[in-house]
């Protein structure tokens, strides 16, 4: 068996600082390509929007970009763009990000962009029309108008969760949507995009003083004021298994989503990163437990893949959050065959522990993955950002080869015994498309 | 003066290079040294045209079977063998060529290049992966052509090249259904040779160092392709709205294929500045008008394809339903604005800094630039080229720009399908121009 190999890191030079309006900034310079990123996220997504205003979070997103105090409706698009850069939004379940990559020299430019929407977006009622209808034709095309969109993650926390806070379709239902009003979005402004319910992270081909410089410059005059406190959003682990349907005209074949409830990924964090190993170890490539024996060997199902958070990313949601598997399949009865190989898998890796050299494997390749990803300074700058806000430390993201590595292969066993069929919620995707 | 910040000097890139060798087996190898994260990229590009009719089903069946098993490893253990590297290989094939793209941590490279050297030289295809993956390819074949932009995209190929292979890409689900094992050991042993294919190696190794690597991998795998005979790509005939019915769908999904120059052409660079304004960047005629102005759409994209046979301009966009005319309409003054009325200095000048900005984005990473180069490379162009790419953009006037989108934004000289609810969008559609269903 090959010895283990040392897993290299990524490394970054760190700088923090925290305004008086309580802005929380990371710094951390690269000066190998004249590139920047800066990306701003603040501390509300999908969970917290209000009863009635499903999709409420992503709505305002969308608002974000039509104007700000000095910026008329169309500027912060035309400024990024004419700069050499590129920009975007998006909207999570615990946050929402709006970041920006440019040319280094228009990082000031990018950070004034970024402040003046902070201070006061344009909110009026002719653009809120205007992305109403840009959202719906968004929820049109991924979800209305797509075999399978929206699976499994508009659907599936219906089922595994109770709260309307966890188990509401993030995306929003038109009826909610179209009676989302401008007073709903400045209220939702003034509840949370408080520079003190914000990090932003700059990276990339700066100079650390002057950043800071620019970012007290653009970002100290937002007045200080105090954002709603982010209330728990826990719930209990379920205690029997829960079953639903969906159905989707569209669809040529069935499809199949179970959730499981998995400890909290903040506070058990090594807890989560050996959920992570399981997943890998279930279905990352041709050689993991359940594309050999549900894809390869029994031929139940076309593609099978497990993970951790609706979008797929372990790192990016507090508690709760959930592990998924979802497979599609040929043979509308085969549902309880899959489900029994799905179970019994799992419990070969519970009770019978991991192949020789088996997490090794997945763990490297994990790394590398990581690392790969970390290429790119947007992406670099946004898992800093979101490694800070959800993590609490962005020195969490260049520990975690040496965090993985600790993991054993009895606790991705252990991880696997919690798995149980009473702890799951099974949506099974009914297809109604013809062949 | 405005309150928004300047720009300041630009600070240069690092110029970059690479090292071009032609291995003992006819293989170019293309390495660039650049470091960042502890990784390498390859892109191994080889020439895969063909205009025989077995050829779509044979070839994308290939793509999904070439790595379930080689030499004495099986499917399992081959898989097991790459992820233990830190690493990755994946096969995609398409009407002009057969992609072998990997990735692996930079102290694994060797490693990685041996199974890969594996895989292209014995590879088994066994009986049960083959027929296992024939039928999930079919069912994956079946779940992509339920989604209308694929039946859109699939249905303008259709009608600009009728017969031609660009037009066939997408396998049929019956053709895949008959290809044997037989089949794709011969279509391996006769496509899948190095002479005239492509290597592009970068990361954070020595260019030297990836090279020889190269030569003491794929020494054993030889030989020269025999050269396809493909016909020339037809022009898109133009002619009416072709619209196909999807009953009840709540969006209509526009397609529009029209001419373009290649990248090689003198007027290549007035061109893609030309298509940004168009509908090449968010802040874009179309976009502004149809996304930010009507709210018709999520977002219209227009975009310049650059083939072996040939480069295309093409428009995609899906709208509501009930504006689906209106939608078109919008489409059709945008075209025919830029294609009759002078752009402006300021759109050049917006334009050509966006297109600086994100070329230097797009080979900021070793993903990126080993894609980047293998793109290139196929046509007969290089490094250099890319980096001396941003003069030819500098030199290129507001008349040449006008000029461009003249002959290639014209809405007279496209050819345009649309999906959607035929019964509700071909009445209003018909009042626009001639329409055909």
């Amino acid at each position: 068996m090959p010895r283990p190999q040392k897993l290299p890191a990524p490394s970054f030079d760190i700088t923090h600082h925290t305004l008086d309006n309580g802005l929380r900034v990371v710094v951390a310079p690269d000066r190998s390509a004249p590139v920047v990123g800066v990306a701003v996220l603040y501390d509300v997504g999908m969970r917290s929007e209000p009863e009635g205003r499903t999709g409420f979070a992503h709505l305002f997103e969308h608002l974000m970009f039509q104007g700000s105090a000095n910026l008329g409706k169309l500027e912060h698009f035309r400024y990024v763009q004419s700069s050499g850069g590129t920009f975007n939004g998006s909207t999570h379940v615990d946050y929402t990000d709006y970041f920006e990559v440019l040319p280094s020299n228009a990082l000031e430019r990018g950070l004034f962009l970024e402040a003046d929407r902070m201070r006061s977006p344009r909110i009026t009622e002719e653009n809120l029309a205007n992305q109403l209808d840009v959202v719906k034709n968004e929820i049109r095309v991924n979800v209305m108008n797509r075999p399978y969109g929206g699976f499994p993650w508009i659907y599936l926390p219906s089922v595994l969760f109770d709260s309307f806070a966890n188990s509401h379709n993030g995306y929003g239902g038109f009826e909610d949507l179209e009676s989302a009003t401008t007073d709903d979005a400045k209220d939702f402004f003034a509840r949370y995009y408080a520079p003190g319910n914000a990090v932003l992270a700059v990276a990339g081909d700066l100079d650390v003083d002057e950043t800071i410089g620019f970012v007290e410059k653009h970002f100290a005059g937002i007045k200080k004021r105090r954002a709603a406190k982010r209330p728990s959003f826990a719930e209990p682990m379920l205690t029997a298994e829960r079953r639903a349907t969906h159905d989707d005209p569209a669809a040529p074949i069935p499809a199949v989503a179970i959730g499981y409830r998995v400890p909290d990924p903040v506070g058990a964090f090594d807890a989560l990163l050996a959920n992570v190993m399981l997943c890998e170890v279930l279905s990352d490539g041709d050689a993991s437990r359940l594309q050999r024996r549900l894809v390869q060997r029994d031929h139940l199902v076309t593609d099978i893949a497990a993970y951790i958070g609706e979008f797929g990313d372990p790192f990016d949601e507090r508690d709760p959050t959930s592990m998924t598997i979802t497979a599609h399949y040929p043979d509308a009865g085969a549902l309880d065959a899959i489900l029994r190989a799905i179970d019994e898998e799992i419990a070969r890796v519970a009770d019978d522990g991991l192949e020789p050299g088996e997490l090794d494997r997945v763990r490297v390749r994990f790394v590398s993955t990581v690392l790969r990803q970390l290429d790119a300074v947007m992406s670099r700058t946004l898992e800093l950002a979101k490694f800070r806000l959800v993590h609490g430390r962005p020195e969490l993201l260049a520990e975690l080869p040496a965090r993985l590595s600790e993991v054993t292969e009895a606790d991705v066993s252990a991880a696997a015994a919690e798995l149980r069929p009473d702890r799951r919620a099974v949506l099974e995707l009914i297809a109604g498309g013809s062949r | 003066m405005s309150v928004v910040p300047a720009l300041t000097a630009p600070r240069t890139a690092k110029a970059l290079r690479s090292t071009e060798s032609v291995l003992d087996n006819g293989l170019r190898v293309i390495a660039l040294r650049k470091p960042g994260v502890p990784i390498v990229e390859m892109r191994l590009r080889l020439p895969f045209q063909s205009s025989k009719a077995t050829h779509p089903a044979r070839a994308t069946l290939l793509g999904e079977t070439m790595q379930t098993g080689a030499g004495s490893l099986d499917r399992a253990d081959l898989a097991a063998a790459i992820q233990g590297l830190g690493g990755d290989l994946s096969v995609g094939v398409d009407a002009d060529r057969l992609l072998v793209a990997g990735n692996v941590l930079a102290t694994n490279l060797r490693r990685l290049l041996d199974l890969a050297a594996t895989v292209l030289t014995e590879p088994t295809y066994d009986q049960d992966e083959v027929s296992t993956e024939r039928d999930r390819l079919v069912e994956k074949l079946v779940m992509a052509r339920a989604r209308p932009a694929v039946v859109a995209s699939e249905a303008l190929g259709r009608r600009m090249w009728g017969e031609h292979p660009y037009a066939l890409d997408l396998a049929q689900p019956d053709d895949v259904a008959r290809v044997t094992p037989a089949q794709l050991q011969a279509m391996h042993r006769d496509l899948v040779r190095p002479d005239g294919a492509i290597l592009v190696l970068v990361g954070d190794v020595t260019p030297a160092r990836m090279v020889d690597l190269a030569q003491a991998a794929f020494a054993g795998w030889t030989g020269r392709a025999p050269r396809a005979r493909v016909p020339k790509l037809p022009p898109g005939p133009g002619g009416p709205l072709l619209v196909i019915d999807r009953a009840g769908t709540v969006q209509s999904s526009l397609r529009m294929g029209g001419g373009a120059v290649p990248r090689t052409d003198p007027m290549w660079p007035a061109l893609q500045l030309a298509n940004i304004i168009f509908g090449g960047y968010f802040s874009s005629r179309w976009t502004e008008n149809i996304r930010e102005d009507k709210g018709y759409t999520y977002g219209p994209h227009s975009r310049v394809e650059h083939r072996m046979l040939g480069s295309t301009l093409t428009l995609e966009v899906e709208v509501d339903r009930d504006v689906t005319a209106p939608a078109l309409l919008e489409t059709y003054y945008e075209l025919g604005r830029i294609a009759s009325l002078p752009v402006t200095a300021a759109e050049v000048e917006s334009v050509r800094d966006y297109a600086i900005g994100t070329l230097a984005l797009s080979t900021a990473t070793q993903s990126g630039l080993a894609s980047t180069l293998a793109g290139l490379a196929a046509f007969g162009l290089d490094l250099d080229w890319l980096q001396e790419h941003p003069k030819r953009l500098l030199a290129t006037t507001v008349e040449q720009v006008s000029a461009a989108a003249t002959q290639f934004l014209a809405p007279s000289g496209f050819t345009s399908v649309i999906v959607g609810d035929a019964e509700k969008i071909t009445g209003p559609l018909a009042a626009l121009g001639p329409v055909e269903s």
